[in-house]
């Protein structure tokens, strides 16, 4: 087994990690609110991508302005959400929630699929696609792109969460719904502010992933369900533990698949995520709580 | 009691008179697949209706089901009568096995685990190439047969897949009149509850895992029989996604609700032909209009409708 096979796959699986953590973060700020996985999180990562390819193919924008649109739209599809699906359910339960949020994924990508067709499309990179050597491995520019913008993306949200009013009140909901709604907070708003995030987070994700793995009307699954893994290894965080999950993620996962078989790259997110689930619910990282009644 | 068994005896009497009213082979064929998807979303409501745990994995069953009648009949050439049970019985321990760590998730976690479960299965379909065929799928599988009977017309597959659709049911509508029903209603309302007054929550939740599982395989292995072809399309998330929408939009908790949801969603897409695209986005649109509007499913929805629609607004019984 060389050393640069494994360091190739390392730094690949890297920069995948980077995306599932960020869909994976995404997840968490949802649960974290409201105690709802929202199964249509990836159906939004697919919509970063293709919105992106609308606006560039059929409005004729250029790449820089092309994806904030993009990400605009998807935060406005997921603010749709939350008021036409999410809030007006009248029997909350977890199975009704589990049941409308698939709902709501088969029927954005059902309506993905008519608009934009079957077809797989990419997005070039953001700058050239010249290998960059490391070591005894390369790695192309997008793959900085990707890490680098994830680190600005966790940044700029750890800021949000811990310094401005709006990112403490949803913090106050997180712990405590009730209280935080005594103390003045409007919970509502935050509920919908935390799809609205989530979705955005999701659709950059989408984004910069694009120019690597091509994108398609039915990407949303795979990559949700990985970043829900990732959520899962992190005990449902919205910090580091999640991005220190999607990283394990990405790259066990681009090991598995370099060293052991291609075939089976995806069936080890899932025995990860069912390994996990199995043995420590809470996380790697995580304490164990006991359940409330 | 004696009121069920009569509301399942008419259902039974227009099930195997249908052939008579109905002509022609077309039909006879999409009512064989009503029988299996009745079968498969009985099996997904014993759990998600009445436990009130959710699968999003019941397609691999199924699948596990087709491929192992599939195999033991073509390359090891053993007796289909004597594989289907095997198979059912292998689904029905390895379920049981995985049951005990899966089922002690619950809600969201639970429907995750299960996803995965699914998914890894499907996977594995896909990749054991040497005895599935892999994506391309395994053909010539035999059709059933009982003495000089072949099973190989769609008529007679009618018969031969509704006799097992209405045993199911039948067993369903037992076991949720008996004791076991009510307990798995108790764990339902409130598993702390139902623990509290007696109730091996943990054990039953597994077992009802495992039964649903095994009615599942039994589709399957039946399912590989009529269609002699299979293929690991046909079991993958989206028909696990498929079987839910049944059972929701039947009515959890209603077995003759899964039979409803069945046949509108295995005929909905025949008379959809012309917009077979639209399909999944219809399902998607059903799933949350019926989760928001009426989450008691048809079976309940509909009457209440009729009740409102029929009385005037204030209700008014004098008038």
């Amino acid at each position: 087994m060389q050393f640069d096979q494994i360091l190739q796959y390392t730094l690949s699986g890297l920069s995948t990690g980077a995306i599932y953590a960020l869909i994976g973060i995404g997840f968490s700020i949802i649960y974290n609110s409201t105690g709802i996985i929202n199964f249509a999180q990836g159906e939004f990562v697919m919509l970063g991508g293709m919105l992106t390819l609308f606006f560039i193919g059929v409005l004729k924008l250029p790449i820089w302005a092309a994806m904030p649109c993009a990400v605009l739209v998807s935060a406005l599809g997921g603010l749709l959400f939350e008021r036409l699906a999410i809030r007006p359910l009248r029997q909350p339960t977890p199975i009704n929630i589990v049941i409308i949020t698939i709902g709501g994924r088969i029927l954005i990508r059902g309506l993905a699929m008519l608009l934009w067709g079957k077809d797989t499309h990419s997005l070039p990179p953001f700058s050239g696609d010249d290998p960059i050597a490391i070591g005894g491995a390369t790695i192309l520019p997008q793959h900085l792109w990707i890490l680098a913008i994830t680190v600005v993306i966790i940044a700029a949200n750890k800021f949000f969460f811990y310094h401005t009013i709006s990112g403490k009140a949803m913090r106050a909901c997180s712990y405590n719904s009730r209280a935080a709604g005594l103390v003045g907070i409007d919970v509502r708003r935050m509920v919908l502010f935390s799809f609205v995030i989530s979705s955005a987070m999701g659709a950059v994700a989408g984004i910069i992933v694009a120019p690597l793995t091509m994108t398609a009307y039915d990407v949303g699954v795979m990559l949700g369900l990985k970043g829900f893994c990732a959520a899962i290894i992190g005990g449902m965080s919205s910090g580091v533990a999640t991005v220190v999950g999607g990283l394990i993620l990405g790259v066990l996962e681009s090991l598995g698949a370099g060293l052991i078989s291609s075939g089976y790259k995806d069936a080890i997110a899932f025995i990860i995520l069912l390994l996990i689930l199995f043995i420590r619910p809470q996380g790697l990282f995580g304490k164990a709580e006991s359940e409330r009644v | 009691m004696k009121k069920e068994l009569l509301k399942f005896l008419a259902f039974a009497v227009l099930v195997l008179a249908a052939p008579y009213a109905l002509s022609g082979g077309y039909i006879m064929n999409v009512l064989v697949f009503v029988g299996i998807n009745t079968m498969l979303a009985v099996a997904l409501n014993l759990l998600l209706g009445y436990a009130g745990q959710i699968s999003l994995g019941h397609a691999g069953f199924f699948g596990l089901g087709a491929y192992l009648s599939g195999i033991l009949t073509t390359t090891a050439g053993w007796n289909p009568w004597l594989v289907m049970p095997l198979a059912a019985a292998l689904v029905g321990v390895m379920a049981f096995v995985i049951g005990f760590p899966i089922l002690k998730l619950k809600g969201h976690y639970l429907a995750m685990a299960t996803l995965g479960l699914g998914i890894i299965i499907y996977i594995v379909f896909n990749e054991t190439v040497d005895y599935t065929g892999g994506p391309s799928g395994l053909s010539g599988i035999p059709n059933l047969s009982a003495g000089s009977i072949t099973f190989d017309s769609d008529v007679k597959n009618y018969y031969l897949i509704w006799s097992f659709t209405l045993a199911v049911c039948l067993f369903a509508i037992n076991l949720a009149n008996s004791r076991v029903g009510r307990a798995l209603r108790a764990i339902h309302d409130s598993e702390v509850a139902a623990r509290v007054v007696g109730v091996n929550a943990r054990l039953l939740k597994v077992q009802i895992f495992a039964l649903s599982a095994m009615i599942s395989a039994l589709a399957g292995s039946l399912y590989a029989h009529t269609m002699t072809f299979i293929s690991p399309a046909s079991f993958g998330f989206n028909f696990s996604i498929e079987l839910l929408t049944m059972v929701v939009i039947g009515g959890l908790g209603s077995i003759y609700g899964s039979f409803l949801g069945a046949a509108l969603l295995t005929l909905l897409p025949e008379f959809l032909r012309a917009a077979q695209d639209y399909d999944i986005v219809i399902y998607g649109g059903m799933l949350m209009v019926m989760v928001m509007f009426m989450p008691g499913g048809l079976v309940r929805g509909v009457p209440d409708l009729v009740r409102k629609l029929v009385k005037p607004r204030g209700g008014d019984r004098h008038a």
